[in-house]
């Protein structure tokens, strides 16, 4: 047999059908739900008088909209058409007989974060979700990836998506990284080494040792990324680590399932001779905690840096940094950490999880938020929110004068009322800095959960590492 | 779905790299439950001021360009969330084509399912394009799905390439659901196996 990678793999284990000019149809095992890009999909169904095909294949998670704040059982939290979602996507879960788990839940939250946490996301599976972070769930040696409102129709009436294989591209972090150095700043400097277009058409699989190394939260907080470089999937082979993670889980296989699972998933990795169409390798020890200045998230820069040119760039990425400095209201020249911010943000489906929340809490602790800084914790999910709690986590933050919100997206895309007003600076641990993310005029600065709470003790941009 | 055959439009130039999701439909425009209805807001935070007035100086307020059909823009274009808002935003608006060097991988299979061509050309095509769009509405571009051409307005021809079922589709105005349906049995032998094998999942 030729030697596959992993995509290939899980690839050739999901065609239910190849047409002769290589369109397949990839069967898929899990379908995640949420509110913003179902409600049309479900819909279609409706007029078309289709069913769900595989009705326990199917999750669903209100995540996107949902208030964060403590009252938000109060329906008045939430605006009308917010609310008019939220209730489609009840409506719609009980109608149709699908998994749901409603903002009333303890274990709502972020629905990439959910998926693993219940053990719906495991080796080996085909996982696709309305939202382009589905590439989250790559961490466990799954191929997934976002899909259009079209195709959530489509996955809920055939439980297929019609597909063409992606190229395979290799991306390997080697040695080990430094102190300070997260799951976070290699994501971000794999993009800025390769652009933001630099995936387009591959599946990425991440490897090394510096990967290796993390914890399947890092390797998750890698892999949600893999979008933002383009490509349409990330994708790291399971190994003890994923097994320990999945093992419990309320959806993963027991007994003897889990014995035949464990089987099959320590066939899945990539051949020693297979073939890449591309590879790029990263040094571990050369990669620095890193911020963003732009609003690409390819203008990644170590925090050590200063703002650079418009003129420091070729091609249509001239007018574009033009644009970015201009609306980031920032000067060529300028130390990154001396930029002031105004708010931060702890959250999303990159860096919610607890790991985050530890290292976070690890710098904040017995210290406070600098004054008139606007800081807020939204924890991934209702769980991850309770263990934080159990683990002292929670109080450090309020101790530190930091908000500890409920579960969901929240200041990740400002759908819901936490927003940025026009020139706020906020350190996130998000994934997007695009122009208007986090509120019309809103600036926003990526980076991992321990710099964010940095710059929250200094109100500025700052190197983690000064304070460890 | 609406076919697409062939289309001879005005084009607006938007020479900017990386135009995002976020830019085409921004989110608060997401809460929607219908498809229709967002061609107002297309570009909204780029096209209106805070107190939404028109910006004059975009593209889509020139007068030019109020009834542009094509779209001539920078590199990694629909880069970004996977929303379906993106495409519909332009369908509404009446955008039927997308002229650029690259897109982001889910908003181009989203074009399709909503009868919108994105056409990948190579850069020094793009540019000849772009600087034809930036003649204004005497300057029609010409696409022809079948012959997989491009015509600028002073008659130079590109030829593009485009996946063989997606053209077919959209020519066709095919729903992909009724397709794959006729598939059935294919989809039912493989969940018997699969069961066998991976009755885990
Ligand atoms: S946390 Fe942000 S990136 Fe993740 S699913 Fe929610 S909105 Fe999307």
């Amino acid at each position: 047999m030729s030697p596959k990678t992993l995509y290939d793999k899980i690839w050739d284990a999901h065609v239910a059908h190849e047409a002769e000019d290589g369109t397949c149809l990839l069967y898929i095992d899990r379908h995640l739900v949420h509110e913003v890009t179902s409600p049309q999909a479900f819909e279609g169904l409706r007029m078309a008088g289709r069913k769900v095909h595989a009705p326990d294949k199917t999750i669903a998670v209100p995540d996107h909209n949902v208030p964060t704040t403590l009252d938000r059982a109060n329906a008045k939290t939430m605006t009308e058409d917010s609310r008019i979602q939220v209730e489609a996507l009840d409506k719609n879960a009980k109608d149709f007989g699908i998994h749901y788990y409603p903002v009333s839940d303890v274990r709502q939250g972020i629905v990439h974060i959910v998926g693993p946490e219940q053990g719906w996301t495991l080796p080996g599976m085909t996982v696709v979700c309305g939202d382009s972070h589905t590439a989250t769930h790559g961490a466990f040696g799954a191929l997934a990836h976002g899909i259009g409102t079209s195709e959530v129709e489509h996955v809920l009436a055939t439980q297929t998506l019609i597909q063409k294989k992606s190229k395979n591209m290799k991306v390997e972090i080697t040695g080990k990284l430094r102190p300070g150095v997260t799951a976070k700043d290699i994501t971000l400097s794999v993009i800025g080494a390769t652009g933001t277009a630099g995936g387009t058409g591959y599946v990425i699989e991440y490897m090394g040792e510096a990967i290796r190394d993390l914890s399947m939260e890092g390797r998750m907080t890698v892999c949600n990324m893999a979008i933002e470089g383009g490509a349409r999937a990330g994708i790291i082979a399971p190994d003890e680590k994923t097994y320990a993670y999945c093992m419990g889980r309320p959806h993963a296989p027991k007994g003897a399932q889990w014995e035949a699972a464990l089987t099959w998933w320590k066939t899945l990795y990539s051949d020693d001779d297979a073939h890449w169409d591309k590879v790029v390798t990263l040094k571990g020890e050369d990669i620095a905690p890193v911020v963003t200045w732009g609003t690409s998230p390819e203008d990644v820069l170590p925090i050590t840096g200063v703002v650079p040119a418009a003129s420091d760039f070729t091609g249509g990425k001239v007018e574009a940094a033009q644009r970015s400095l201009d609306y980031m209201g920032l000067k060529p020249g300028q130390k990154l950490s001396d930029i002031q911010i105004d708010t931060v943000f702890i959250g999303s489906c990159t860096n919610g999880r607890i790991e985050d929340l530890r290292a976070a809490a690890a710098i904040l602790k017995g210290k406070k938020k600098k004054d008139g800084l606007r800081a807020m914790v939204v924890p991934g999910s209702g769980l991850v929110r309770a263990q934080a709690e159990e683990e002292g986590l929670a109080q450090i933050f309020i101790d530190a004068g930091f908000e500890w919100r409920l579960a969901g997206c929240s200041m990740c895309l400002a759908m819901n009322p936490d927003q940025l007003s026009p020139g706020e600076r906020c350190a996130a641990t998000s994934n997007r800095n695009f122009e208007g993310r986090q509120g019309r005029g809103g600036r926003t600065h990526l980076m991992s959960p321990a710099m964010a709470a940095a710059a929250a003790i200094t109100g500025h941009l700052t190197d983690v590492r000064e304070m460890m | 779905m609406e076919k697409f055959t062939t289309l001879s439009g005005i084009a607006a130039p938007m020479p900017l790299v990386n135009i995002d999701t976020d830019m085409i439909i921004p989110k608060q425009f997401l809460k929607t439950i219908k498809r229709s209805g967002l061609g107002v807001n297309l570009f909204d935070e780029m096209r209106y001021t805070q107190d939404g007035a028109e910006i004059p100086d975009f593209v889509l307020n020139k007068p030019a360009y109020r009834n542009a059909q094509i779209l001539v823009a920078g590199d990694n274009f629909g880069c970004g969330s996977s929303r379906e808002h993106a495409p519909w935003a332009l369908l509404d608006f009446g955008i039927r084509a997308v002229i650029s060097t690259s897109y982001a991988d889910i908003f181009y299979n989203n074009c399709f399912k909503n009868g919108i061509l994105p056409i990948v050309l190579k850069p020094e095509e793009v540019d000849v394009l772009m600087k034809d769009a930036e003649k204004g509405a005497n300057a029609r571009i010409e696409v022809d799905l079948a012959a997989q051409t491009v015509t600028s307005s002073d008659g130079q021809v590109f030829s593009f390439e485009v996946d063989s079922h997606k053209k077919h589709c959209l020519i066709n105005g095919l729903d992909d659901i009724g397709l794959t349906m006729e598939k059935a049995a294919s989809i039912d032998a493989f969940e018997s196996r699969a069961s066998a094998q991976r009755p885990w999942v």
